[in-house]
């Protein structure tokens, strides 16, 4: 590899980076929209339920814990793979993954019980703004958890790569945003979802 | 027949999918043709190999440019034949006469028209611009991120065929370009046009968010040394400004488009009038998106424009700092006057007014930018080239449209002309000639950059002026008609009303308008038949001023084999003036590898959306599956995207040259 191409390399690392946030920026704005239509619905209940009836607060905050936590031991993985410390940071991403899990299944287990007890999203313009918002947020987890397993056997199998601990910092990225847009959701929706409307 | 167990494996996909009337027959008939042809043709001369490697699989920015004009103009002139059949049956379907076309063809052909326009053509030929020229005038070899730019095209190819798909199996919306609800709700648009319709934007506009960031993380990564952002050209100026808009609008309409699907296929409710749902959320939705759609449209053709007239002038650009400024006043005020769509709405006088306010302010940058290109003229040795004819259709026709526009920013007036022709006249002013006229105008001026050749001058001008006078007649009358109380989407009217007269005036106009098209589609056959008399030796055909035209034409895959180095705005104008020879030297140069995977991709996502548009899930699992697995062979794969084309090669390349 010759001195200039080496030089683009480093480019490429930078933009990637920019373009990465740019990215979540606009991710922002879907979230913000579908805020905004959560906020708009709030008052559509059509006679149904309202947040105070449907959400048990100890229960979102245990899924709360369960995210937040897995931003952290995400942090430390980053941290292991910037020191090449191949087996800590499979073993971090591992936990980071093992919590995302533990997150999607309270999620979707809050889900199936809205759903057996009647309170679907075909209920009422507050459940469609409640399933959509919080169910896209899921689905963002998803694709993470997807990824982290894709970059888990990327380690596991080449080791830590430049690009390698480049992918991961980007991916830490998005994981990140991730506990932030919950943070919104479990104020927003949830804190604010308990109060009488 | 179909038996139960091939009929549940395709959702609501049945025989009665083949339309029955004839219109749309002949048209699905046209485009199968077509499309066997073309096929045809490509096999007979044993092209398919050329066409997979050179074009379909390439991740370089000027072929992809090239596709990307190719498949808007194929959609322009679907559009325009749209808008024929729209005009022959106002101009036939007075009193007793109840045209040529159904209510409910009509209603579907203006839905098309609208939406064809903007998602396919203006973005079409507006991606394929900045496509083309963007990273020569920055001093760069490429986008920031090639494959993901092949993507894009591919999405925005991709929503294209499934809008076109819905003229052979089913339907297209009958909902209007926006398409509203509650009649976009599956309780009264119960059949699959406005799935079509939320899908083949959805694709597009996935695709056309993508170039959003990619072009905007190569604008500020990727300049060449010494080009400070106030040393860019107004053109990437524009860009930058039309591409951040793209950023924060397109999410909007992803969630908006989203939410309506949820509400027709998952009985949601988002925009029902019943259940909770609130339709006027998603007006409010569509036009936050909406608004800026305008000025992502326009701010580029404005920067076509800021390129062309002091190239026409041999002057340096008037005011730069006050365009640079104008462009991000236009680009925060866009985002300040989504409700002037919907006065009528009845949000009080309070909201009104501050939404009649804000619009009005908006008319401020872009006096400014209209002043300081007549100022750019003032004093200029001008050359009346076709594009500087475009350039003064622009002025003039938009103008016009600019003072309606403000009219119509008086809420109290515009109680009076909403929904009416008097709108419908205004925006096509400002679509056509400020977005339109632009890009026909880049068009021609870039032409030689890419292909190495000149566009024929005097049909050029000829085109310009039936484009001008033709859209004068066309939509003249339509200004009247509006304050005569016509309102927009009439398929037949009463003949005591005397508007025929000028329906028929109308109809003049848009016949002269394709008599345009007609010279616009000589003046290529003909360019490309005597090219050998208007080739491009030196690179720069129009003694221009900005980086683009200091490579040859055409540029070599890597536009420039030394990067150059830029000490002043009009960088290419300054090396000619000091135009001195040293030694170069020449270096590696890394360029983007071809890949498959852009097209699979695109594939993939026009499966999911058929599936999602006639409920055949396994396709739709199919489509999403094909998505995540084909990005996890590129995410995993090593990182070798690159190809070098080493030194000596280059030294080779540009002695050839």
């Amino acid at each position: 590899m010759s001195e200039s191409v080496a030089v683009r390399r480093q480019e490429n690392d930078s933009k990637g980076l920019f373009g990465f946030w740019l990215y979540l920026m606009t991710d922002c704005v879907l979230f913000a929209s579908l805020f905004a239509t959560f906020a708009v619905l709030r008052i559509g209940t059509n006679g149904g339920p309202t947040g105070q009836d449907l959400f048990n607060l100890p229960y979102i905050l245990v899924e709360t814990l369960a995210l937040l936590t897995s931003s952290f031991t995400c942090g430390m993985a980053i941290l292991a793979s910037r020191r090449r410390l191949r087996t800590q940071t499979l073993l971090w991403l591992a936990v980071t993954f093992a919590l995302g899990i533990v997150f999607l299944v309270m999620e979707l287990t809050e889900f199936r019980h809205l759903a057996a007890d009647g309170n679907g999203w075909r209920r009422s313009g507050f459940l469609s703004g409640y399933f959509t918002l919080v169910g896209t947020h899921g689905f963002h987890i998803t694709i993470g958890l997807l990824w982290m397993a894709a970059m888990f056997s990327k380690v596991y199998f080449k080791g830590l790569t430049e690009a390698g601990i480049r992918k991961l910092f980007l991916l830490s990225l998005f994981w990140h945003f991730l506990d932030l847009v919950w943070i919104f959701i479990f104020t927003i929706v949830y804190l604010f979802g308990v109060i009488p409307v | 027949m179909m038996t139960p167990l091939i009929a549940g494996w395709l959702g609501k996909l049945n025989w009665q999918a083949i339309p029955t009337n004839n219109i749309t027959r002949g048209g699905a008939v046209m485009m199968i043709l077509a499309g066997v042809i073309a096929f045809g043709a490509i096999t007979y001369f044993k092209k398919w190999r050329w066409l997979w490697t050179e074009w379909l699989t390439t991740t370089n920015h000027k072929r992809i440019g090239v596709m990307y004009i190719i498949v808007a103009i194929l959609m322009l002139l679907r559009g325009l034949s749209d808008a024929m059949l729209l005009r022959a049956q106002q101009a036939t379907s007075s009193g007793a006469s109840h045209g040529i076309i159904s209510s409910y063809q009509f209603q579907q052909i203006f839905s098309a028209h609208g939406t064809i326009m903007i998602f396919f053509a203006a973005m079409g030929l507006m991606f394929g611009l900045i496509n083309l020229v963007l990273p020569q005038q920055l001093g760069a070899r490429d986008v920031a991120f090639p494959f993901l730019n092949a993507i894009s095209f591919w999405l925005f190819t991709a929503g294209m065929l499934l809008i076109n798909v819905s003229l052979m199996i089913g339907e297209f919306s009958a909902a209007g370009w926006l398409a509203y609800p509650p009649l976009s709700e599956i309780k009264y648009s119960p059949g699959v046009g406005v799935d079509y319709w939320i899908w083949s934007l959805q694709i597009a506009g996935i695709g056309s968010l993508f170039s959003g960031i990619n072009f905007m993380t190569t604008i500020f990564k990727l300049r060449a040394k010494g080009m400070s952002l106030m040393k860019m050209p107004m053109f990437a100026w524009s860009i930058l400004g039309s591409m951040s808009l793209v950023a924060f609008a397109f999410p909007i309409l992803t969630v908006t488009l989203t939410l309506l699907y949820l509400d027709r296929a998952f009985g949601m409710h988002f925009f029902t009038g019943d259940g909770g749902g609130n339709p006027m959320m998603y007006v409010n939705l569509i036009w936050a998106w909406g608004h800026p759609e305008v000025y992502i449209l326009v701010l580029p053709s404005f920067g076509i424009f800021s390129e062309i007239v002091p190239t026409f002038s041999r002057k340096r650009l008037f005011g730069y700092t006050s365009m640079v400024w104008a462009i991000w006043g236009i680009v925060v005020l866009s985002f300040t006057v989504w409700l002037h769509h919907f006065f009528t709405m009845g949000a009080g006088a309070d909201v009104n007014a501050f939404f009649g306010i804000m619009t009005m302010l908006i008319a401020i940058p872009t006096g400014v930018k209209i002043f300081n290109w007549l100022f750019t003229m003032y004093q200029g040795r001008i050359h009346l080239a076709s594009p500087m004819i475009w350039f003064i259709g622009f002025v003039f026709l938009f103008t016009m449209g600019g003072v309606t526009g403000v009219l119509m920013a008086v809420p109290a007036i515009d109680y009076q002309v909403h929904n009416s022709l008097f709108l419908v006249a205004h925006f096509h002013t400002m679509i056509v000639s400020g977005v339109l006229f632009g890009f026909f105008a880049g068009l021609t001026y870039w032409f030689p950059k890419i292909f190495g050749f000149k566009l024929n001058e005097r049909l050029g001008k000829y085109a310009a002026w039936c484009w001008i006078v033709g859209f004068v007649l066309a939509f003249g009358p339509l200004y009247i008609l509006g304050l005569m109380g016509a309102t927009r989407r009439l398929d037949h009217y009463d003949a005591s009303l005397g508007w025929q007269q000028l329906f028929i005036v109308a109809a003049i106009g848009l016949a002269v308008i394709m008599v345009g098209v007609g010279f616009q589609i000589l003046q290529l056959v003909y360019s490309v038949w005597k090219r050998d008399e208007n080739r491009d030796m030196t690179g720069d055909p129009w003694n221009a001023r900005t980086l683009e035209w200091a490579t040859t034409s055409p540029p070599p895959e890597y536009n420039f084999a030394v990067l150059p180095e830029v000490t002043s705005r009009d960088a290419f104008w300054e090396m000619k003036k000091s135009a001195h020879k040293t030694k170069v030297h020449y270096e590696d140069i890394e360029v983007p590898s071809n890949s498959p995977l852009a097209i699979i991709i695109a594939g993939f996502a026009f499966l999911l959306g058929f599936g999602c548009v006639w409920h055949i899930w396994w396709m739709v699992i199919l489509g999403a599956l094909g998505i995540v697995l084909t990005v996890f062979v590129r995410t995993l794969s090593d990182d070798d995207h690159e190809r070098v084309i080493t030194a000596e090669e280059v030294k080779a390349l540009e002695a050839k040259a």
